[in-house]
């Protein structure tokens, strides 16, 4: 037993001999919990996950043997868990609307028996290695399950249990180890959350994630497995891009979490993900989702603290052979919880107050993610996209920096297209995807081979437009040859009829890449046909009041991804429409 | 412990004084100090260890030694008393009564830090609040149980435009408002508190304010306690009685400034701007005690109001704020010298929680299309009348010109309304039509076909 010498804000000075850095401790009477970050003599420094008004020196002190560490087993998903992985709902059934201090309820609910279906291929005598399956538990009915055995573990199973229900405390079987010593296993094991779980190896990553939102799946594409953030400046659609994500992604597991963001935001993912059908399973998305909740106004150190719980359970359902997407919101408010902590150590500032180590535990943090072989010889993913909230939105300030050297795809947010409303707001000349060639492979194998040239050529006008629109503000549009003005037009085109993407209209929310690549070929036909009118001499003017364009702008919110063919329909008679505006211009000029 | 007077103070600097030699002090328990000549200083432990104890003091350090100082430690954090009897009355920063009469006596006394709330516990913000102003309902709708800023400068009415709301809030389908309003006001002006205090007056709801005021010419440190104390008795009122409470804050700025002023004695590593790091959270821990809880009836919705350092929005203190609440209201001075009031510039502002608090079922199925589509048409207005300060408006083509027309229009009519003007929500959905229809339907694509054959008045046809 150790005492409290000092308490300072949320960091704790004990006297505490022989604890090790990293381990846990209870502190206080009213026994909050923290973790050791130094030592010196006998003292030990600790930071506490709970706001330590009240504490006194010389209250109690203990180590508790191991450092933080989740629980891995059935029951994680639908749950919800604060940054240490205290189940929300059972701590507001236990201590009421407000988090009390030094509650303690286990991550995993205790009662609850699943049904165990032992693996056929385990016997009596043979040996088990760490990562093995040893059955399943059907969770949800879209997941099922993979009991594993704990990844350092090796030896000779001696025993299995039969199918039936088993809680997750109860022995499931019994192992003896290299020195003779007789291991138990359960339904669950506890893993540390800053060590990232072991697999066999690295792989590529080969296939996209869909979102079914089109400027990142057609434009700026994401595989699975990869790394990608979302930059962006309060009102930008941060949250509302996340949360699509979340929601249409075609993931089998998407874990969110929540770090240091706004408490009605949860509530709002937490009513409306049961509500919502999995496009690819038809089950209710809650099933497939976890959430880690570490609101603004909850303690900073536990926020620190969330990510890394996140990404651990991310890697325990990879280890499944499982692809899962996690989003953290935000990985900015993670890194100011550093430099909180830091800057109470009085660590040396670097820039803007965060300490010197920002950059190398952000590349750390994204390292955990990636498609692997696992232990269990299948293929798993984690992959990770991060939201960064940039003061001011300056994207040059630190956490943004070193998250874009970090990731590979980046889906950078612009407020101004968020002040015109629109969303999502992501930048098609600031953001940029290093998958494009795994991406095109995909694509070109279960789409359309052209998708590559189709997207470059849509970009290129995009940036056409750009410059054009340099010169209609400095003289107007008239200034513009009918080629020019063409160009602009169709950009426009692209933009509204096909970048832009209500979260809200029902039919558009969501885009299956079929339906992405009919509206972009759509649109670009459509361009293509009026610029080889132009070039006949036909005046853009005319063009412009064509009422398709009014129409084709609308194509996305009136035809579902299943209504491929009626929007085919239409595509095939653009070359029509044209045809009769020609017919008209000829007949007027002759 | 509460009742020994300790005099070993070693050190005093800038609002900060060090005991020595008082073992077992809780950390942010209550102190209470008595200088040479008896007066009495309110002050928080916020650093305890057996040697040393740091103490602020909210009255500041001004005319203290270290030999005739006498501390007090109260062994508990700092608590208002709270009863039914708050409603009407007027208290300082700390929960003291500032009006001359007697302070609240009871046995319920809450800690001013609150606890967070449970994320589970929570309840989805859905019900619509009538403001009745225009730029507010049609655009950028307030909720209830919504954070919803005020960002202003120096000069612009806020104070005016936060008055109209309390004044006109309302539920749609309700006769009259029924909130009760918590007020609290740091480092605003007396004028600034006069004109709240006479309004709530004007408009009758004086009894249903409780108010709490640190002046700019009072302690500064105080002014940390300030919306605490508010909130507090926020939560009292919302969650303990079941009201529905608007807590309107004023300056948020002012605030911030005091945390930083605290933050440099206490020699914290500055951030951006010598604000300390725990800015963000230390503002989350205001901001995010609005809204509701699961099975309770009452609500808070917090309507903050913050002056930009010179009008910079990327200024820490709006930013900060603008990442937590559920989006800004921001005002222009580029309107208000035009003379339009309210001068709420639209485009920058924004409410995160309108999406699912109007349309169907709520205010009128047109409504979201309808706001999507005057935001549309406005950013492309504000292109238009940026290019003719260029060429010239008689350069412009005819549908260039109709969209100048458009710009003016919704400026003077649907942003500008009178400060006693209360208009219904379906007044200001006509009027936006009304607008609406001076752009031709083909150029009105985030509104439905349908909705353009029940409502476009055809400028065109």
């Amino acid at each position: 037993m150790g005492k409290i010498l000092e308490i300072n804000g949320p960091l704790v000075k004990l006297e505490l001999p022989e604890t090790v850095i990293g381990e846990q401790v209870r502190v206080g009477r009213i026994g909050l919990v923290g973790e050791v970050i130094g030592r010196d003599g006998n003292t030990a420094l600790a930071q506490l996950y709970e706001d330590t008004a009240g504490l006194r020196p010389g209250e109690v002190a203990e180590g508790l043997g191991w450092p933080l560490s989740v629980e891995l087993g059935p029951g994680l998903l639908n749950a919800i868990f604060d940054g240490v992985q205290r189940p929300l709902n059972a701590v507001w059934e236990q201590s009421g609307d407000r988090m009390a201090r030094g509650v303690s309820v286990p991550s995993l609910p205790r009662d609850k028996r699943w049904h165990f279906v032992p693996d056929e291929h385990r016997r009596a005598g043979a040996s088990l290695a760490g990562g093995d399956i040893l059955g399943t538990v059907q969770e949800t009915e879209s997941i099922l399950h993979r009991i594993l055995t704990p990844p350092l573990l090796h030896g000779e199973l001696l025993e299995l249990a039969p199918e039936g229900d088993y809680t997750i405390e109860e022995v499931i079987g019994r192992v003896k180890l290299a020195d003779g010593r007789i291991e138990k296993l359960r339904l669950f094991h506890r893993w540390p959350v800053r060590t990232p779980r072991p697999f066999k190896r690295r792989d590529h990553a080969v296939q996209p994630l869909l979102t079914g939102q089109r400027i990142l799946d057609t434009f700026y594409p994401l595989l699975k497995g990869g790394k990608a953030a979302i930059p962006g400046p309060f009102g930008a659609g941060k949250t509302m891009l996340q949360q699509q994500i979340a929601r249409w992604c075609n993931a089998e597991i998407v874990i969110y979490v929540g770090c240091g963001e706004r408490g009605n935001e949860l509530t709002d993912v937490l009513e409306f993900m049961p509500e919502l059908k999995d496009p690819h399973t038809g089950r209710p998305l809650m099933e497939r989702t976890l959430l880690v909740a570490n609101t603004s106004n909850m303690p900073v150190v536990a926020r620190e603290a969330s990510v890394y719980v996140g990404i651990t359970l991310a890697e325990y359902f990879r280890d499944q052979g499982l692809d899962v997407v996690m989003v953290a919101d935000s990985t900015s408010r993670w890194a100011e919880a550093l430099r909180e902590v830091a800057g109470r150590l009085g660590q040396m500032p670097v820039e803007e107050g965060y300490p010197a180590y920002l950059g190398s535990r952000l590349a750390a943090f994204y390292e955990r993610a990636g498609r692997v072989e696992t232990l269990a010889g299948g293929h798993g993913s984690v992959t990770l996209i991060g939201a960064v909230s940039p003061p001011g939105g300056d994207f040059s300030e630190p956490v943004t920096s070193h998250t874009k050297e970090i990731i590979q795809t980046f889906w950078a947010l612009s407020k101004e297209l968020a002040d015109a409303r629109h969303y999502p707001s992501v930048d098609w000349l600031e953001s940029f995807s290093g998958y494009v060639g795994s991406a095109a492979k995909w694509w070109a194998e279960n789409i359309d081979p052209n998708w590559e040239n189709e997207r470059a050529a849509a970009l290129d006008l995009l940036a056409a437009s750009e410059e054009l629109q340099r010169i209609v503000n400095l003289v107007g549009v008239e200034a513009l040859s009918s080629e020019q003005r063409w160009t602009l037009e169709a950009a426009g085109l692209i933009k509204e009829g096909l970048l832009q993407q209500s979260a809200t209209d029902e039919i558009d929310s969501f885009a299956s890449p079929e339906k992405q690549f009919a509206l972009l070929s759509a649109m670009l036909e459509i361009f293509r046909q009026g610029m080889k009118l132009v070039k006949l001499g036909a005046p853009a003017r005319k063009l412009i009041q064509m009422p398709l364009l009014a129409q084709a702008r609308r194509w996305k919110s009136q035809h579902s991804s299943d209504q491929i063919d009626q929007l085919k329909v239409k595509i095939a008679a653009i070359p029509g429409e044209f045809e009769k505006l020609m017919l008209e211009y000829e007949q007027t000029s002759a | 412990m509460k009742n020994i007077e300790f005099r070993t103070a070693t050190s005093a600097q800038g609002g900060l004084i060090v005991m020595g030699g008082v073992p077992g002090v809780a950390a942010g328990s209550r102190v209470q100090l008595r200088d040479h000549a008896g007066r009495l200083r309110a002050g928080l432990v916020i650093r305890s260890a057996d040697d040393a104890v740091l103490v602020e003091v909210f009255e500041g350090t001004d005319e203290l030694d270290l030999e005739r100082t006498w501390v007090r430690f109260l062994d508990e954090p700092f608590k208002l008393p709270v009863s039914r009897d708050i409603l009407g009355r007027v208290f300082n920063g700390a929960g003291l009564p500032r009006d001359g009469r007697p302070p609240i006596i009871s046995a319920d006394r809450r800690d001013v830090n609150g606890e967070p709330l449970n994320p589970a516990a929570r309840a989805y913000p859905r019900e619509f609040i009538q403001t009745g102003i225009s730029a507010i309902d049609g655009m950028n709708s307030l909720t209830r149980g919504q954070k919803l800023p005020i960002f202003s400068g120096g000069g612009l009415p806020h104070n005016r435009v936060a008055a109209q709301i309390v004044r006109q809030a309302k539920l749609l389908g309700e006769e009259s408002s029924e909130f009760v309003v918590v007020f609290a006001a740091f480092g605003a002006s007396h004028a600034d508190a006069r004109f709240f205090q006479e309004s709530f007056e004007e408009s009758g709801v004086l009894n249903k304010v409780v108010m709490f005021l640190n002046l700019a010419d009072e302690p500064v440190i105080e002014r940390l306690l300030t919306p605490r104390a508010a909130l507090t008795a926020a939560e009292y009122l919302a969650f303990d009685l079941d009201y529905h409470v608007l807590v309107v804050m004023t300056d948020m700025t002012a605030y911030a400034e005091a945390l930083r002023e605290v933050a440099v004695l206490r020699g914290d590593v500055p951030a951006r701007k010598g604000y300390p790091g725990y800015l963000y959270s230390d503002l989350a821990e205001i901001y995010e005690r609005a809204g509701r809880i699961k099975n309770r009836r009452g609500s808070i919705t917090m309507i903050p109001v913050l002056s930009m350092p010179s009008d910079d929005i990327t200024h820490p203190i709006p930013d900060l704020t603008g990442y937590i609440t559920e989006g800004q209201i921001v005002l222009g001075r580029e309107l208000a010298n035009q003379g339009v009031y309210p001068p709420v510039t639209v485009l920058p502002s924004l409410s995160r929680l309108m999406k699912d608090g109007v349309g169907k079922n709520f205010t009128r199925e047109d409504h979201p299309h309808v706001a999507s589509q005057l935001f549309a048409s406005y950013a492309k207005a504000l292109e238009v009348r940026g290019l003719a300060a260029i060429i010239g408006a008689e350069e412009l083509s005819d549908a260039d010109r109709r969209y100048l027309e458009f710009a003016n229009a919704f400026e003077r009519r649907f942003i500008g309304q009178g400060e006693d003007e209360d208009r219904s929500v379906y007044e200001t959905l006509n009027l936006a039509w009304d607008l609406l229809s001076m752009l031709p339907p083909e150029a009105l694509i985030r509104v439905s076909e349908a909705e353009l054959a029940k409502y476009h008045k055809g400028a065109t046809a």
